[in-house]
């Protein structure tokens, strides 16, 4: 039962790869470029993601 | 002589098509947050078994990817988004009761629930007020949520907790970063179908949410 479930659990993964990739070319190839600041920009309230998750980490220890 | 002119300018009309869509997802998305979490409060009083979670996950994802585009632009959508969301609320509730079995079960739960919260909140108001076009991370972020996916096949066989932490790490980043992606896009205007944009914030939630529980309960020795 849980090896069957694993299985079909990769095979819709696998499902989901191919349905992505049209969507990863899309905006590979016609997405627009980042400008100066741009990552400057996304990397500043990702880090603070990741600064919240340290401090949660450090909450349950 | 008066000005008989009612029209809305093009550009004003663009603004309140934009709201519209800003403010129909935002109200979507609450009403399936909170229909998970009834289905997810049902779950836990049934006590679902565990496996029950790979089950709805695979439902819903197949239904995602086959049911849901063909029906997002009809009201069909909304049945459509309230079951793949349902379902996936039912299977979180049998890996909350996991969880809420453990000895700091419950505090672990309460954390990644804030903590989920925290960082949608924060993100989303990021996106709305900074105004910026967060578009140029698409490619980044498919191809990062491609990567992931082939770790957690393969950790699906070899269930080694220090992938299964790097995953959760990465999903983290990713989703929050699929939450920029997304909220700038409806701000923009360039998602103008409320149940997609509902179904993809959902899914950010959810993984952050799923990733955040993992973590909390592998750092916290549970």
């Amino acid at each position: 039962m849980d090896l069957a479930l694993k299985i079909a659990a990769a095979a819709v993964l696998v499902l989901m790869l191919f349905y992505l990739w049209p969507a990863y070319k899309h905006w590979q190839e016609n997405g627009p470029k980042a400008e100066k600041g741009d990552w400057q920009a996304a990397i500043l309230p990702l880090g603070a993601v990741a600064a919240l998750v340290v401090l949660l980490i450090l909450a349950v220890r | 002589m008066a000005n008989t002119d009612f029209s809305i300018p093009r550009s004003s009309q663009s603004v309140i098509s934009t709201n519209k869509v800003l403010k129909n997802t935002y109200l979507l998305l609450a009403a399936t947050l909170g229909f998970s979490a009834f289905t997810a409060m049902i779950s836990i009083a049934l006590a679902v078994p565990s496996w029950m979670y790979l089950v709805s996950v695979i439902v819903a994802m197949l239904m995602g990817i086959f049911v849901l585009p063909r029906t997002a632009n009809s009201s069909k959508g909304i049945g459509v988004i309230f079951l793949v969301t349902g379902l996936l609320g039912f299977g979180l509730g049998s890996i909350l009761s996991m969880y809420l079995a453990l000895p700091n079960g419950p505090q672990t739960v309460g954390l990644a629930f804030g903590g989920t919260a925290a960082i949608f909140l924060g993100l989303s108001g990021y996106a709305l007020t900074s105004k910026r076009d967060f578009s140029f991370m698409g490619g980044f972020i498919f191809a990062g949520m491609m990567v992931v996916i082939l770790a957690v096949v393969a950790n699906l066989f070899l269930q080694m907790p220090a992938l299964s932490l790097s995953i959760s790490s990465a999903i983290i980043l990713l989703m929050s970063g699929f939450i920029l992606f997304d909220t700038s896009r409806i701000a923009r205007g360039e998602e103008t179908n409320y149940i997609m944009a509902t179904y993809g914030i959902y899914l950010s939630i959810f993984n952050i949410f799923i990733s955040l529980l993992q973590i909390l309960g592998i750092m916290g020795d549970d």
